[in-house]
C-alpha cells in the first residue's frame, strides 16, 4: 500500500484521520473546551486538504485554494474567541464546564 | 510519499490524538499545540510557506494561549470524578468511525484520478499581498470587519458584570 498511495492520496488521508479525530472529541468529551478544541482540529483538517489541493492542482499560481486556507485561519480564529468568551461566562454563570450537566437553556 | 511526510504526519496524527484523549485538560491543549505544529510543518512541506507561518502564529501563537487561559480560568483542569467522556461517548465515537470510513473510502478510490505529480509552485510573499489587495480584496474588508466583531463580542461576552447592572 505504502507504494502506491500518491502524495495527494497521502495528504487527504492525514486530512480526514484528523477530521475524524477532530469529530470525535467532539462528540465524546464532557469539557466544552475540549470541545471547542476537536472543533479546531477539524478546521484544521480542511485547511490541510485545501492547502494540498492547491499544491497539487491545476493552477497553483493562481492561489485559490492558499487564499482559501489562509482566510478560512482568520475565521478560525475568531470562532475560537468568541467560543473560548462563552465558555468562560457559562463557567461563571453554572460554575461548570461539563457538558452533561448544562440540559437547560433556562437562566 | 517521502520518508518526512510520514514523519510529519505520525507527528500531527499523534498529537491530535493525544489531544482528544488526554485526561489533564492543560496536557490537552500542549498536545492540541504539537498537532497545530505539525500542520503547520505539513502546509511547509507542501510549499505553501506563508499558509505555514500564518498557522504557526495564529494557531501556536494565539488560539493554544487563548485555550489554555480558558481551561485556567475555568479550573477545567480539575479531572471529574465520572470521567472525561460523555454518557453518548459509544455513538459518538461510531459516528467518527463511519465518517472516516467514508472519506477514506473516497479518497482510495479516486487516488488514480487524483494529479499525482506537479511542478512545485513558485509563489512569493508578494505575490500573495498583491492577490490580496487586488482580486480578493472583499473577502478580506469583510474579514477584517469579522475580525472587529468577534473582538468585540468575545470582550462583551466575557464581561464581568457587576452587581445590579442591567443583565
Amino acid at each position: 500500500m505504502t507504494s502506491q498511495v500518491t502524495p495527494l492520496a497521502g495528504y487527504l488521508l492525514v486530512a480526514a484521520l484528523l477530521f475524524s479525530i477532530g469529530l470525535a472529541g467532539a462528540l465524546t468529551r464532557r469539557n466544552a473546551i475540549l470541545v471547542l478544541i476537536g472543533i479546531e482540529l477539524m478546521l484544521n483538517a480542511a485547511n490541510l486538504n485545501l492547502i494540498a489541493f492547491w499544491r497539487y492542482g491545476p493552477h497553483p499560481e493562481a492561489l485559490t485554494g492558499m487564499m482559501f486556507a489562509i482566510f478560512s485561519i482568520a475565521v478560525a480564529a475568531a470562532e475560537a474567541a468568541v467560543g473560548l468568551g462563552l465558555v468562560i461566562q457559562i463557567y461563571r454563570h453554572a460554575k461548570t464546564t461539563d457538558l452533561d450537566q448544562m440540559n437547560r437553556m433556562k437562566g | 510519499m517521502s520518508f518526512v511526510f510520514y514523519i510529519l504526519a505520525t507527528l500531527t496524527v499523534a498529537g491530535a490524538l493525544a489531544a482528544v484523549l488526554l485526561k489533564n485538560t492543560v496536557h490537552c491543549a500542549l498536545a492540541l499545540t504539537v498537532a497545530f505544529a505539525g500542520l503547520a510543518l505539513l502546509f511547509l512541506n507542501l510549499d505553501a510557506q506563508f499558509a505555514g507561518f500564518a498557522q504557526i502564529l495564529v494557531y501556536i501563537g494565539a488560539v493554544a494561549i487563548l485555550v489554555v487561559f480558558a481551561i485556567l480560568l475555568t479550573k477545567g483542569s480539575d479531572t471529574p470524578a465520572d470521567g472525561v467522556f460523555s454518557r453518548t461517548w459509544l455513538a459518538g465515537l461510531a459516528i467518527a468511525a463511519a465518517v472516516f470510513a467514508v472519506l477514506g473510502w473516497a479518497v482510495i478510490q479516486t487516488a488514480n484520478l487524483l494529479p499525482n505529480s506537479a511542478p512545485t509552485p513558485t509563489v512569493s510573499v508578494q505575490q500573495i499581498g498583491q492577490a490580496l489587495v487586488g482580486r480578493y480584496v472583499l473577502p478580506l474588508e469583510i474579514v477584517a470587519v469579522l475580525l472587529t466583531a468577534a473582538m468585540i463580542g468575545a470582550v462583551i461576552i466575557a464581561m464581568h458584570e457587576k452587581d445590579g447592572a442591567p443583565k
